[in-house]
């Protein structure tokens, strides 16, 4: 066993400091093994040692929460004993280094999360970054990203509903990849990753273990350079014809209540699931190495408990149950073995061929490892990106709108989505383009579900406390827009280097305007993932937190956002602004990023929301479609295209200028059309609210007209819609 | 009247077959497991959706051999009837039990999208209550589905009126960009020489209600009811 060096201390990402602590808890020094286990639970990846005591300011409970941050996923109460469980996680690093690897085990990964739990997962959803697509590397990551994505959720048939795609030069070397994954689940079934009573076996079963992914958790756990393209072997290979095999066996064997507890292994593999459960289940737990299955010769101790191989599960049965668990797994083909049994000293005990090659307290792996408060300072930059000189207006609006909607970000991801089986399980009750947000049947009840994911990283890197707050607002609004109440969010929070100051200040603005705006809109937060080091040596990464929204629909809803019939009246809930600092507008046409990002009124926010749920709840809304990135003119544009119908809008009295008219990013608007008979009703209830609301036009046939600065035919524009990829 | 959906390994289609036919269509229904060797009692099979043994290999040249094939062949030969639904469809192939090849999408793409398919045989069991010409809006979900068949074989298919759906445009013409995936002669779904066996690539499974898009997958269904 190699010796115990301040070389390799470093090279396993351990501080010297960090190494003291481990053997003051073990009272002698670790040998490799152990020191190998505890680089990767005490890596930034498991042990959010950067985050955890700032992610505490995230609100966390309500009645509906079942379960909050902790397990492997959150699970939220819809009624009828029917929950839902939730959660995102992010794969930057390896789709980084090898796309279509890195986004398909994200998936995978994202699976397990929800399946451990008990939940058959019924929908996927991606949150997506890349650099600006006249790069041909981000090309390169950008459909080999949607192809993994594509290849592991088809192949196991969960759809993918949703998700977005952004593009910015900042993610030119380090994308982002968020996968979500939504299951469901009766309250009745739920399952915990806890190993408890003594006695009761371990049993390994999925895919044998290799040497790949080895330290996958501590190459997350740093920035990328030049040389992590030789860190590929730390990307694992997908198989997701494996991973339902594992989706449809433990489903059955949680159905015969043999389980005690179960947990994936995913980052740091056998050693993060073993103490995890021991340290979860106040145990211990004491396995046998040379009774792991492997598809590797000569795999040394050390390597089996690091390896990150995909589609592996390990379960604690109630003793005695061991053969029903056999042969459940003897059915579908996976090879399943004992290999280890819950012990009462609550040590992790690892033996191989009966001598023992590591002995380390679960708990100071799973919950004791060192919390650190980072430095912070706010960066430089921000004492001159708010600076916004006067901006000449256009020309032409018709041509800025068409740049607009063909503009990558904004643009309709159809070349995308289409590449992703959204409708297997039959539960999309709306398609992805034509709606806020997705809406899923839950068979057997007249309930739907919505989920989104969202998230404005220019807005956040121009004042991370505001895109914070609107990142969950906007969520929330999205859902809705289809008619959802929302519930509860999970959140991927990518950000740098915690190490440097600056980064750190971001990251503590972003979580808590998050946290302040999840607790206006009443939705905790369930769990989800931190991703640091999202640097390369040119950059690091705007701040880009992104949540994914859970809402519940159990009366009306409307069906998307486009227009429906000739003489709609078309009505714009709140306000427009001369807000167009971190716009699309200005970066498109202008090429700035700068400015002050959009206001956001929370308590305002809700009312508006809360507007727009009762006229839907009442039945008054035929469309309706939130103001975003382009602003009210894209808004209208996308109703056009997606209803196939066009719209006569006026504006009479113009206190602003009109490109901040059209193409302001202000928050907090939501563009309905009803029938001209439930005006009085809107307005009934838009005064209950205490809220403002115009009429702005009618849907009629024909072109897209605007003042006279727009006229453009809903074809036409959608051929400019469609036209980014 | 008693269906089965058979269930291979990486199947997952499965559940929506099964839904559809007990809750939509108040069905006697149960899944058949790929190694079961005793098909009595049943009228119609269904091959449904997937990537049986995760289609690393050709899609469905694994699955062919599944125990269950065995059974099913005989079933078939008793005049019994099968309905292969995309993957379903790409093992029917594979087995021989229907002629031609699939190739991978012209676009090299996974496509998932509602497409229009037009009725071209109203004669089998499959479609006996819909009509020739008829527009069916329908999703497709697959990589390979670009279907090909040698000249003869295409002839004798069309002789036989073995091409039972087409893509076309929503007003009924079959040009080629009404053609998703470059499938030869916008062939859909063919079925056997005596009409039995259909194997076809969009989903009817998943649009049996107004609320998932469409409700034109029912007809397939009601058809075979009304056939048995």
């Amino acid at each position: 066993m190699p010796e115990i060096t301040p070389e390799v201390i470093k090279s396993h990402g351990l501080s010297m400091e960090e190494y003291e602590r481990i053997c003051q808890v073990l009272k002698r020094s670790p040998n490799h093994t152990e020191l190998g286990i505890y680089s990767v639970m005490w890596s930034e990846h498991c042990s959010y040692k950067s985050s955890r005591a700032i992610l505490k300011l995230f609100p966390t409970q309500a009645p509906w929460i079942l379960l909050g941050p902790g397990e492997n996923a959150g699970i939220i109460d819809i009624g009828d004993n029917l929950a839902v469980v939730m959660k995102i996680e992010s794969h930057n690093h390896p789709s980084a280094v090898e796309p279509y690897q890195g986004a398909a085990t994200g998936v995978g990964g994202i699976i397990r999360d929800i399946f451990t739990m008990g939940a058959r997962p019924i929908a996927l959803l991606d949150s997506l970054r890349f650099g600006e697509l006249d790069d041909p590397q981000s090309r390169y990551l950008l459909n080999g990203v949607v192809a993994g994505i594509a290849g592991y959720g088809n192949c196991i048939g969960i759809p993918t509903v949703a998700g977005e795609i952004y593009f910015e030069s900042c993610y030119k070397g380090n994308p982002l990849v968020n996968a979500m994954c939504v299951g469901l689940i009766d309250h009745d079934k739920i399952i915990k990753g806890i190993a408890s009573g003594v006695g009761n076996p371990i049993i390994y079963v999925g895919s044998a273990t290799g040497r790949d992914g080895l330290h996958g958790v501590t190459f997350a756990s740093r920035e990328l350079t030049e040389e992590s393209y030789e860190d590929r072997p730390a990307v694992q290979v997908g198989d997701p014809f494996m991973e339902k095999l594992l989706v449809e066996a433990c489903l059955e064997l949680e159905k015969t209540g043999c389980i005690v507890g179960m947990q994936d292994m995913g980052g740091a593999g056998l050693t993060c699931s073993t103490c995890e459960m021991a340290a979860r289940g106040n145990s211990g737990m004491e396995l046998d190495l040379a009774l792991v299955p492997r598809r590797a010769q000569g795999m040394l101790p050390y390597e089996v408990m690091l390896s990150e191989s995909q589609e592996r599960m390990l379960i604690c049965v109630k003793a005695g149950t061991e053969d029903i668990a056999r042969k459940i797994f003897e059915k579908w083909d996976l090879h399943a073995v004992v290999i280890g049994e819950v012990t009462v000293d609550g040590m992790l005990r690892v033996k191989d061929k009966g001598e023992i090659v590591a002995e380390i307290p679960a708990k100071s792996l799973a919950d004791d490892a060192p919390v650190y408060q980072r430095p912070q300072q706010k960066p430089a930059y921000l004492e001159t990106v708010h600076y916004l000189p006067d901006l000449p207006l256009p020309q032409d609006y018709n041509n800025v709108l068409l740049k607009l909607i063909a503009s990558p970000s904004i643009g309709l991801k159809e070349k995308v989505y289409e590449q992703y089986d959204h409708m297997v399980q039959t539960n999309t009750q709306l398609l992805p383009g034509k709606g806020d947000a997705a809406i899923l049947g839950i068979k057997g009840t007249q309930k739907a579900i919505a989920v989104t994911t969202d998230g404005n990283g220019r807005y956040c890197y121009l004042d991370p406390y505001l895109g914070g707050m609107i990142a969950v607002a906007e969520a929330a609004r999205n859902v809705v827009c289809v008619g959802a109440r929302p519930l509860a969010i999970t959140n991927c929070l990518n950000f740098g280097n915690p190490e440097k100051p600056g980064v750190m200040w971001q990251f503590q603005k972003a979580v808590e305007g998050m946290s302040y705006a999840c607790k206006i809109f009443q939705t905790p937060v369930t769990g989800g993932n931190v991703s640091f080091y999202n640097e390369t040596e040119d950059m690091a990464i705007y701040p880009t937190p992104i949540v994914g929204m859970l809402g519940i629909i159990e009366g009306q809803r409307v069906e998307g956002m486009g227009f429906k019939d000739e003489g709609d009246m078309i009505v714009l809930l709140g306000e427009t602004k001369e807000e167009l600092g971190g716009s699309e507008y200005l970066k498109l046409i202008h090429g700035k990023v700068s400015g002050k990002p959009p206001q956001i009124d929370l308590d305002w926010e809700k009312k508006i929301q809360a507007t727009c749920l009762e006229a839907i709840a009442q039945g008054i809304i035929k469309s309706a479609h939130d103001c975003s990135e382009g602003g009210l003119a894209v808004a209208l544009a996308e109703c056009c295209i997606v209803g196939e119908m066009g719209a006569e809008i006026t504006f009479d009295s113009i206190f602003i200028e009109p490109h901040y008219l059209l193409f302001s990013e202000s928050q907090s608007r939501i563009i309905l059309t009803l029938e001209k008979k439930d005006l009085e009703k809107l307005e009934e209830i838009a005064s209950f609210h205490k809220v403002t609301f115009s009429i702005i036009g009618r849907v009629k046939e024909g072109s897209l007209q605007i003042n006279d600065w727009i006229d453009l035919r809903p074809s036409f524009l959608e051929s400019h819609w469609k036209s980014w990829l | 009247m008693k269906w089965g959906v058979i269930v291979f390994p990486g199947s997952n289609c499965d559940h929506d077959c099964y839904w559809v036919l007990k809750h939509s269509f108040n069905q006697e229904v149960e899944y058949i497991w790929h190694k079961e060797t005793n098909l009595a009692g049943y009228d119609c099979l269904i091959l449904p959706g997937g990537f049986s043994y995760g289609d690393y290999l050709r899609t469905g040249a694994i699955a062919r051999f599944s125990r269950v094939m065995l059974e099913v062949e005989k079933f078939a030969n008793r005049g019994g009837i099968i309905l292969g639904i995309c993957n379903g469809f790409q093992i029917l192939l594979e087995a021989g039990f229907l002629p031609g090849a699939m190739l991978r999408n012209k676009n090299l793409n996974f496509i998932c999208k509602y497409v229009t398919i037009r009725v071209e045989n109203e004669q089998p069991p499959f479609t006996n209550l819909t009509s020739k010409g008829r527009i069916l809006n329908m999703p497709i979900a697959h990589m390979d589905g670009n279907y090909y068949a040698d000249k003869a074989t295409l002839e004798e298919l069309n002789r036989n009126n073995q091409v039972i759906f087409r893509y076309s445009t929503k007003d009924g013409r079959c040009p080629v960009d009404a053609n998703p995936n470059g499938s030869l002669d916008n062939i859909a779904g063919i079925c056997n020489r005596e009409g039995n066996i259909l194997g076809m690539m969009p989903h009817p499974e998943r649009c049996i209600e107004k609320q998932l898009g469409s409700e034109d997958g029912r007809v397939i269904f009601e058809s075979i009811m009304a056939s048995v």
